[in-house]
């Protein structure tokens, strides 16, 4: 090949074209919100992208009727910014789909962009390997609501996720929840003002850390489930996160599973084996910083594991909890301690060891079956030697470097 | 000589695919073909002019249908001559590259009954491409709204009462969600136990089906207490209606709730005392998915009469409540015996 007559610049345009890897088609799309159809124009650039396409959101705000998609592998999705001057996918007046974007397709970027007040699920991606959500924003902005959609970021059924450095606020159910999924990684993100801030369920091999959770029902969520597709969530560490002041009132519509988590809770470990927990801050949660627990609930599935297993936690630091116990009992066993319980709680179940300089209860139900009302709370002492500690996430090199 | 045949050639489908050359027949290059065609008479598969199927465009029904909307929705294929569907023992039809599913969607009360919106799923050489277009106004040709749109739509209900909604049509990715499997387009309707034989449908498939050595047993009808039980006709409803989506390939596979007509309706996974998974406001603070003997207290009921997105099933494809379908499944349900609920 002969570069002569070609410009120095386009040269190195072609070269770093080259290097991305980038299909030679590769193009921007550039979709505005003040252009008439403009919502038709958006879900047509979603539609009509190829791989290796950038459709970039300029800064304004669609009023969306109905949920958006995206099943085209290795694209972009670019907006202006998540603030009130950058690119708002406003669903307000949503009529139709259950989320405000669905995204089925691999190697998919969403990056800079705000998505509001969805009906169901904020963005959602199911069977989408290699996801990177990044400098989003997702909420309903009246705050705390029943009426409020379930997630608000939720991939699903997907190998390789990262979710890096996005707002979630006033999810009635998760404000992140990454389900059934393998190899994830949730980090430097902001979860305010949720049931539950951010949640790993029936998944396996994750990280959660440089995360804030505050002001949610719950912080962070651990939590294995019976009669799913995937289950015996396993490996997963919660690491150098600030857990404060979860103290929001549980707004999650009855019947789902966290609907039963007690306001003032940090990080709640359901029937999982293999979960760190270890250089977080906790403060002010009035329930318990941490609490480790089976699944309490009849179930009819014979493969199922509801005890919570091999459970670690240490080097935490643990500022006022226990205060306000959000469980049937609570207060009469935090008034008979005290005024508060100690800041870890273990319903007795499966095993755990805590290493951490603080007290333990233990509310002595070994086995799931046994009702809570027959709990028999007393201090107990988890400290024993920690099993070698799980090796940490590694993502592909390609989902890094579209967030360096 | 070669260069000015081939110049011939390409005139030629350029002619053969503008609307205003009356055609034989389907065109079909066009839909072997990669395009999008703006225009639906592109395909051929109509008469010049409005909605009428043209010759060797074959209707054909189904005992249940998927509700949508109150439509009436007029069925037909396309397979090309020479060309043969094998129908495995479980009832999937292999339909061969070629072959074109037409679905129009229309109400009587709506533009004196012309058409809405006409979809299109065309079995090509890399797999099943979904386009659906919406007509004119003038009822005589309708055009790709690979975006999707929103038409209002008015009707009168079967039982008298007049509703006004807000049709929509599915963009292009839509269709898929409904139509995926492991995450390619299939199509749903016309499965082998599904299929209504009538006499033009026999005469079309005479010779261009194979069957399987086993009989495959119709479905019940949903509507029609002689083709079934009130059990039977609820679970064919749900296969038609929800198992597009519910079943382990399906879009909602991550939901474990399984619906199809060969899933065990006694197991967890068809409902019955299964808790919600991700249902969000989709429990309607209720417990189960099916509670035996308490329709009221089931939410797969509370999701079916709802029209809020946040709430609604199906996800897609419901801007009215099918009262009577829902009926059925509330009879169903009041009829189990209680305490099967774990």
């Amino acid at each position: 090949m002969r570069f002569h007559g070609l410009s120095r610049t386009a040269y190195l345009t072609l070269a770093a074209g080259l290097l991305a890897a980038a299909p030679a088609s590769a193009k921007t799309i550039s979709v505005s919100a003040n252009t008439p159809d403009a919502n038709e124009k958006l879900q047509e650039a979603l539609i009509m992208a190829v791989s290796g396409d950038v459709v970039e959101l300029g800064a304004g705000t669609w009023k969306l009727t109905d949920g958006l998609s995206l099943d085209v592998a290795n694209v972009t999705i670019r907006g202006a910014g998540t603030d009130a001057n950058g690119s708002i996918l406003d669903f307000s007046d949503q009529q139709g789909a259950g989320e405000g974007l669905l995204v089925t397709s691999d190697d998919v970027l969403l990056t800079n962009f705000a998505v509001l007040n969805t009906k169901g699920d904020g963005i959602k991606s199911k069977g989408a390997d290699r996801i990177v959500y990044h400098e989003l924003r997702v909420e309903w902005t009246a705050g705390p609501k029943e009426t409020n959609g379930a997630y608000g970021i939720y991939p699903v059924e997907s190998s390789d996720v990262l979710i890096d450095s996005v707002f979630v606020r006033g999810a009635s159910d998760a404000g992140i929840y990454v389900g059934q999924s393998k190899n994830i990684v949730v980090r430097d993100s902001f979860a305010i003002e949720n049931v539950a801030g951010i949640e790993i369920e029936n998944s396996y091999d994750a990280d959660v850390h440089d995360n804030i959770a505050m002001r949610n029902t719950g912080g962070i969520l651990v939590f294995d489930l019976p009669s799913l597709p995937m289950q015996g969530g396993h490996n997963v560490r919660v690491f150098d996160n600030i857990v404060k002041d979860n103290s929001t009132p549980n707004f999650a519509p009855k019947g789902n599973i966290v609907a039963s988590v007690p306001t003032g809770t940090g990080v709640l470990v359901m029937a999982n084996s293999r979960v760190e927990i270890f250089d977080n801050s906790f403060e002010d949660n009035g329930t318990a910083n941490v609490m480790i627990v089976g699944y309490r609930y009849p179930y009819k599935d014979e493969t199922y594991q509801p005890l919570p297993r091999q459970i670690v936690v240490w080097d935490n630091v643990h500022g006022k909890a226990g205060f306000a116990p959000g469980f049937p009992g609570g207060a009469e066993m935090a008034a008979a301690m005290g005024g508060a319980i100690p800041p870890v709680l273990w319903d007795g179940s499966g095993n755990a060891i805590v290493n951490d300089d603080a007290g333990v209860l233990s509310l002595n139900l070994p086995d799931v079956q046994t009702p809570q009302s027959e709990a028999k709370p007393s201090p107990v002492d988890l400290k024993d030697s920690a099993p070698a500690p799980l090796p940490g996430i590694t993502l592909p090199a390609s989902m890094e470097a579209k967030v360096k | 000589m070669k260069r000015l045949a081939a110049a011939l050639a390409a005139a030629w489908l350029c002619a053969s695919g503008g609307a205003a050359v009356p055609l034989a027949g389907p065109d079909q290059t066009l839909i072997d073909g990669d395009t999008m065609p703006r225009k639906l008479s592109e395909f051929g598969l109509f008469r010049a002019g409005g909605a009428q199927l043209v010759d060797g465009v074959t209707p054909y029904g189904l005992h249940t249908p998927l509700f949508s909307d109150y439509a009436d929705k007029a069925r037909a294929i396309w397979m090309p001559a020479g060309t043969r569907a094998d129908v495995d023992g479980e009832g999937r039809i292999a339909f061969p590259v070629g072959t074109v599913l037409i679905k129009s969607f229309s109400w009587a009360g709506q533009n004196q009954g012309k058409p809405v919106e006409t979809r299109l799923l065309i079995h090509r050489k890399d797999g099943w491409a979904a386009l659906p277009y919406v007509w004119d106004a003038d009822g005589h040709d309708a055009t790709l709204a690979i975006g999707g749109r929103r038409v209002p739509v008015s009707f009168t209900g079967p039982d008298g009462t007049k509703q006004a909604i807000s049709y929509a049509v599915p963009n292009k990715n839509q269709c898929k969600e409904c139509h995926a499997e492991a995450g390619a387009i299939v199509p749903i309707g016309p499965k082998a136990r599904n299929l209504v034989f009538a006499p033009k449908w026999k005469a079309f498939e005479s010779g261009r089906f194979g069957w399987p050595a086993n009989r495959i047993a119709p479905l019940p009808r949903w509507d029609d207490p002689e083709s079934g039980s009130v059990a039977q006709r609820a679970r064919a409803y749900l296969d038609v209606n929800c198992a597009h989506c519910h079943n382990p390939k399906g879009s909602a596979s991550n939901s474990g709730l399984f619906l199809r007509w060969t899933d065990d309706p006694a197991g967890v996974n068809y409902g019955i005392g299964k808790r919600p998974t991700a249902a969000g406001r989709g429990s309607g603070g209720m417990a189960f998915a099916i509670k035996p003997g308490d329709p009221d207290h089931s939410f797969l009921i509370y999701r079916l009469e709802s029209l809020d997105p946040g709430i609604a099933m199906p996800e897609l494809g419901r801007g009215a409540v099918h009262k009577e379908g829902a009926k059925l499944l509330r009879e169903w349900i009041a009829q189990m015996p209680e305490g099967k609920n774990n």
